[in-house]
């Protein structure tokens, strides 16, 4: 079977497709969060080896978060892209949609992370290498939101704020190697390393399940997001007056 | 050419230079942004005096000493290769804060060689495990894998 791809590229069929897809993405996303924090609350260690007491739980939100403000990034950039080469304008929208779960992740992952490091390290924040590059990868992304916002014509701001993302994704591979490089002496740091080989099961089931329900969460918002930006940019077409929703708010 | 065409070789290229532009920040994170100093940076005069900066590396077993009436504490900072930095602080250590664990603080050396610290940070490893199954697996892996250690780790 063929698939037309392009017949969703289209935002009227590409809108009546989200409406379907976000109630599963929602439940999934419930679902799969609910679980990963049950195991993770209540079926893992107290304390960890390493001298953790039970806050160190607070990592099942935090990997999960700052995993989602780095992969979404990619997300975003991707769908930038597509418009790029495309020309579609449903691709810009799921990249500006993107934009705003992506930077929610990431002050999740900040604050997430001020909390354990205040518990654990002593301090709520430093400048090591690891967390200055995540703040920098925020204000890259609050720069995405400002461009975006700027421009009124959304043909030149999507493009735009479209190079931007890409230009800004020159971070995200920093963010991992600054504290991942094959010769450890070079690049200290108080972060830990980012690594899964040496942890407990049900501490990395959790983890990972959890994460699953961040990008189910993901998916659910930024499909709703894209859908109301499809209706503030179509507002002047037929099909979007004729669509019952509008018409029963027409009405009120 | 087509100008779709023209539009993937003009986002080809750009990939191309947005990896090559992040290659060139972590190398220049590793060459100029020194994070922390080991013990024995300090020690060789590697870091200038006078200057605050931030000291890595492990307490030593044994060497944490607090005073009985403030709040001092003194403690030695080692890499297990023999150089050891005395450090001096009057401020919380963390809840992590152990010896023979790793270790940050900030500070500077004063004119008698102790480092006097403004604030000492523990640090941990990304090693999520209870006490009970790390002994489980040093038992299965009995001949201890030659694991390159990281500066300031354990």
């Amino acid at each position: 079977m063929k698939i037309n791809w392009f017949k969703y590229a289209a935002p009227m069929n590409f809108y009546s497709l989200a409406g379907k897809m976000i109630p599963f993405f929602w439940i999934a996303a419930v679902v799969f969060t609910a679980i990963g924090l049950y195991i993770g609350f209540f079926k893992t260690p107290d304390a960890i080896d390493n001298g953790m007491k039970q806050y160190y739980r607070i990592i099942f939100v935090h990997v999960a978060a700052s995993w989602m403000a780095m992969w979404l990034y990619g997300v975003m950039v991707f769908w930038a892209l597509i418009g790029v080469i495309f020309n579609t304008r449903i691709s810009y929208m799921l990249a500006s949609a993107t934009s705003i779960t992506g930077t929610l992740m990431t002050i999740i992952a900040l604050i997430s992370g001020a909390i354990w490091g205040k518990t654990s390290w002593g301090t709520w924040w430093d400048w090591d290498p690891k967390l200055t590059t995540f703040l920098i990868l925020l204000f890259v992304y609050i720069g995405y939101i400002a461009l975006q916002s700027a421009i009124e014509d959304t043909r030149r701001s999507d493009k735009a704020s479209a190079l931007l993302a890409l230009v800004g994704l020159a971070i995200v591979p920093v963010i991992y190697y600054a504290v991942n490089c094959p010769d450890p002496n070079q690049c200290a740091s108080l972060h830990q390393e980012s690594s899964l080989k040496r942890i407990e099961p049900n501490i990395l089931t959790a983890m990972l399940v959890t994460t699953l329900g961040f990008w189910m969460y993901s998916f659910a918002t930024i499909l709703m997001r894209t859908k109301n930006i499809i209706l503030q940019r179509e507002r002047k077409t037929n099909w979007v007056a004729n669509l019952p929703e509008v018409i029963a708010g027409g009405k009120k | 050419m087509k100008p779709r065409n023209k539009r993937i070789i003009f986002v080809l290229i750009a990939l191309l230079g947005v990896g090559g532009a992040s290659a060139m920040i972590g190398k220049a994170m590793k060459g100029n942004m020194n994070y922390l100093y080991p013990p024995e940076d300090v020690l060789t005069g590697k870091v200038p005096k006078g200057q605050v900066f931030r000291l890595g590396g492990l307490v030593k077993k044994g060497s944490l000493q607090r005073s009985k009436t403030s709040m001092e504490a003194r403690f030695v900072v080692t890499d297990n290769r023999g150089n050891e930095i005395t450090v001096v602080t009057n401020k919380i250590l963390p809840d992590l804060f152990q010896e023979g664990k790793s270790q940050v603080s900030r500070g500077k050396m004063n004119d008698e060689g102790l480092f006097v610290a403004e604030e000492v940070l523990a640090k941990h490893d990304s090693e999520y495990m209870p006490k009970e199954l790390k002994e489980v697996l040093a038992k299965e892996h009995s001949a201890p894998a030659n694991k390159t250690t990281k500066m300031g780790d354990k």
